[in-house]
């Protein structure tokens, strides 16, 4: 029986992002599904009534929601082609670890800069030494598993893209502050999974300001 | 099988049902384990060195590798001692257990208990809502003995932890009757076959010490 997979996702979510990239490393073919999440479609509540958020895997017709579990998931449904996950019980717990700080930590910083007002200096500094820390975790590393591109890269890519956002909105330059994480970003890019999943720096910005009603 | 009980350390706190998911998950495997009381609120150095990054218990050290995070010790210790499966091996039936694990640590506890503790929208609301998420359990449980089915696995051990023996005690503390049998049939079933299993019983606090526990997080909940 052939699989079907869906994804219902939004193109600027650095979590939807995790989970094309991880379907696109398995080549796993999908049917993708833009969301409104103004208006938010029967098939998303009734496949995430819990959370109602995207990204949501539909795998014929089961839906799977968070999109780490969903990283998991596909790397353990389809385990053959490019393994996402050291298959080592440690190395495994340690790939997780990060990507469960990506998740806790990242965004919920990060958003402070352009959603609020006011927290905007304060944000972007913890945001800055947020990935100072990851940074020290990459080390001299090609990637944050080594040799290969993985969990905790995954975890952390998409958020490449909202960087431009980070940097006006925060009045600074991760580039200058994080080099080296930005070079990782950079090298992440090559691959075609990224690079397609990813979109680019100047149309994020641009929704943002949007989403703001700023010009 | 760990062979002396040095080789597997347990950083804990005794009030904490992230520590006591873990006490369960070694008992269960039959491991032997040291175990090393933390205090949480004046750091030991080790807990330091050993879990920077967040510097929280539980923290296992198993052969100089040390695990923090209390749902990926739980899986390490799965992945290492295969007697007595906690999580299944479908990969479907493995991210429904993960997904619920997150949706109890990161929904119900805190909503349910610190909500609760300050009801910034009054008592009603809190409650009203704290059954809301509780409600999705419910579900869950619907025709199973347990949340892993016959026997206990991943879910039985966060969900158990975390919400029949710590926050429901603070509920008691605090005169709440947050799960009803009437509107919650499964799930007070559910933490009556609980209470049943001797590796739960033995790894979970101390009913009394544990309610004044509750009511002091709650009073700093309140302050805060």
């Amino acid at each position: 029986m052939a699989d079907e997979v869906i994804l219902l996702d939004l193109w600027a979510s650095m979590f939807g992002m995790r989970t094309r990239i991880a379907l696109a490393e398995k080549k796993i073919k999908y049917h993708y599904r833009e969301q409104d999440i103004e208006n938010k479609s029967s098939l998303l509540l009734e496949m995430n009534p819990v959370h109602k958020k995207i990204p949501v895997l539909i795998h014929n017709g089961k839906p799977v929601c968070e999109s780490l579990i969903q990283v998991e998931y596909i790397d353990e449904t389809w385990p053959r082609e490019n393994p996402l996950l050291p298959s080592d019980p440690y190395q495994r717990a340690h790939a997780k670890f990060w990507g469960d700080f990506i998740d806790k930590k990242v965004n919920v910083t990060a958003r402070k800069i352009w959603a609020t007002k006011g927290e905007e200096k304060e944000a972007s500094k913890e945001l800055i030494e947020i990935l100072k820390t990851l940074e020290a975790e990459l080390g001299e590393k090609h990637y944050f598993g080594g040799e290969t591109f993985g969990y905790v890269d995954i975890a952390l890519i998409g958020f490449y893209s909202w960087f431009g956002v980070y940097d006006k909105f925060g009045n600074m330059s991760i580039e200058s502050e994080c080099s080296k994480l930005v070079a990782w970003a950079k090298r992440c890019l090559q691959r075609e999974s990224v690079a397609k999943a990813l979109p680019e720096s100047e149309k994020v910005t641009a929704f943002i300001y949007q989403c703001l009603g700023l010009e | 099988m760990a062979k002396k009980e040095e080789d597997v350390k347990l950083l804990g706190f005794w009030a904490s049902p992230f520590s006591g998911r873990v006490k369960m998950a070694l008992k269960l495997k039959g491991v032997s384990y040291e175990y090393l009381e933390q205090d949480i609120v004046d750091k030991s150095a080790l807990l330091l060195e050993l879990n920077p990054v967040f510097k929280k218990v539980p923290v296992l050290v198993h052969e100089g590798k040390i695990l923090a995070e209390s749902h990926l010790i739980l899986e390490y210790i799965d992945q290492t001692w295969k007697n007595n499966p906690i999580l299944p091996q479908d990969p479907y039936e493995k991210a429904m257990a993960r997904f619920w694990a997150k949706f109890v640590d990161e929904q119900v506890g805190p909503v349910c208990f610190k909500s609760v503790a300050k009801p910034d929208k009054g008592i009603e609301v809190a409650i009203e809502e704290g059954q809301e998420l509780i409600t999705f359990l419910e579900k869950e449980l619907t025709g199973k003995d347990f949340f892993g089915g016959k026997t206990i696995g991943f879910l039985d051990l966060v969900a158990g932890s975390m919400i029949p023996f710590c926050i429901a005690r603070g509920w008691e503390g605090m005169g709440i009757n947050m799960i009803p049998e009437e509107k919650f049939p499964e799930l007070n079933r559910w933490i009556k076959n609980l209470s049943d299993i001797e590796i739960v019983r033995e790894c979970i606090p101390h009913r009394e010490k544990q309610i004044e526990h509750m009511m002091k997080v709650a009073e700093r909940i309140k302050l805060a």
